[in-house]
């Protein structure tokens, strides 16, 4: 039961408190670039929530049973090559084996390489020092906010397309105040689960 | 003949500077600047892995195969990204304690790998060191600009020293998450005002849609996607 509790409070730490984009700057890019339309949205974090699990799965292990203690100097280099590697072999037992999925996701994947959220992750759960099925949920909740912060920023971003904007706020700055504007309901939930 | 080298060095700092005209590397522009000195730290330690790695890219274009340079690029960057966290930790650790996560990260700044693939891939040695210096500097300015604003209002200091603290209490807003959003908005609104008085566009793209290099990393089917010309 108390283990329940402990990964419930790292889940709500990971979706709202810490959230990955609006608290921790991290996938800012995807974040601006594909939250145009919210299905676009929904099928790229879905393939940002599967990496972040498998690399965590996969980093963790290889930094605390190989790099640690005497190689963790090379803890940068070793993950994005770890990433780099998950995501095509993903890329290809998606499309050998579940054909639809990979229709789905299969485009952002390559992006997903140099998504700063999946090595920060990776690395945010070392440094923190979480152990292994920490980790895993850490990762999961992380990618949940991911998704979340995703889906409500579509939504407000349909609305900015017909709001009369002056004419030196149109794209980026208005969309940036309105990130602004979601970041800070977001401060909101500071203190639940922390 | 000096004139084009000035050229290369120059693009950076304004027409093209990476992060208010090509909006790129938008993670550390919004995370590490609750401070001045973050933001120069920062500047600094991406402008001298851009520097580097613009040179060993430069140096090795014509022995990496063409297949597999982005994963190339990612291991050379990755390797200088190594040293500079060492000598960061080694030299500065109040900096490096202030970056966190986010100089690890500098790796994944698409800055740097749009750089590679863009121009030191295809250019020679001096003029590759020329155009990372030029953008690192456009890189640092901005970050340091920035940095300066959201201390002013958020601590009433500049540079750890008291300017408006002790007659305007700070808005601690600007420090936090919301307060970086809306800086950067206003210092883009800022530069697409200005850049529109000289006849240029203003930015109109934003996030990986902007990167030069978004062909490589397979972004082009996803813009595709998000215009809705399947």
């Amino acid at each position: 039961m108390n283990s329940l509790t402990a990964i419930a409070s790292i889940l709500l730490a990971a979706i709202l408190t810490n959230n990955m984009v609006l608290s921790k700057f991290l996938g800012i890019c995807p974040f601006l670039g594909v939250s145009k339309k919210t299905n676009t949205a929904f099928s790229m974090s879905v393939a940002v929530i599967l990496v972040m699990v498998v690399a965590t799965a996969v980093t963790w292990p290889i930094y605390h049973l190989v790099l640690a203690p005497k190689y963790t100097y090379l803890e940068t280099i070793v993950f994005i090559l770890v990433i780099a590697a998950i995501v095509q072999l993903i890329e290809i037992v998606l499309k050998r084996y579940i054909k639809p999925v990979y229709n789905a996701l299969g485009i952002y994947l390559p992006l997903i390489t140099t998504n700063c959220a999946v090595l920060g992750i990776t690395m945010l759960n070392i440094t923190n020092e979480l152990g292994f099925v920490e980790s895993l949920f850490n990762a999961l909740g992380a990618g949940v906010g991911f998704m979340l912060a995703m889906l409500l920023f579509s939504g407000v971003r349909e609305r900015l397309e017909t709001a009369d904007i002056p004419e030196f706020m149109k794209g980026l700055p208005i969309t940036l105040v309105a990130a602004a504007l979601v970041s800070l309901s977001f401060l909101g939930f500071a203190g639940i689960g922390g | 003949m000096a004139n084009k080298y000035v050229g290369y060095f120059t693009n950076g700092l304004v027409k093209e500077n990476p992060t208010l005209r090509l909006v790129l590397g938008t993670c550390p522009t919004l995370a590490v600047t609750t401070a001045a000195i973050n933001g120069i730290g920062m500047g600094l330690s991406a402008t001298l892995v851009l520097v580097c790695s613009n040179l060993a890219i430069s140096l090795l274009r014509n022995v990496i195969p063409d297949k597999v340079r982005i994963p190339a690029f990612i291991t050379i960057i990755a390797g200088f990204v190594s040293v500079v966290q060492m000598l960061v930790k080694a030299f500065l650790p109040s900096i490096d304690k202030a970056l966190g996560i986010y100089l690890p990260l500098i790796v994944v700044n698409c800055i740097i790998l749009a750089r590679a693939e863009m121009f030191a891939s295809k250019n020679k040695p001096l003029p590759s060191i020329l155009d990372g210096l030029g953008m690192g500097i456009g890189f640092t300015a901005v970050l340091t600009l920035m940095g300066a604003i959201r201390e002013l209002f958020g601590a009433g200091s500049l540079f750890s020293f008291p300017v408006t603290a002790n007659f305007i209490s700070p808005m601690i807003i600007f420090l936090l998450p919301p307060g970086g959003f809306f800086v950067f908005g206003m210092l883009v609104a800022a530069s697409n005002a200005i850049a529109k008085k000289n006849g240029k566009k203003a930015v109109e793209k934003m996030g990986c849609e902007n990167c030069p290099a978004k062909d490589s990393c397979g972004q082009e089917e996803c813009v595709k996607e998000e215009t809705g010309d399947e």
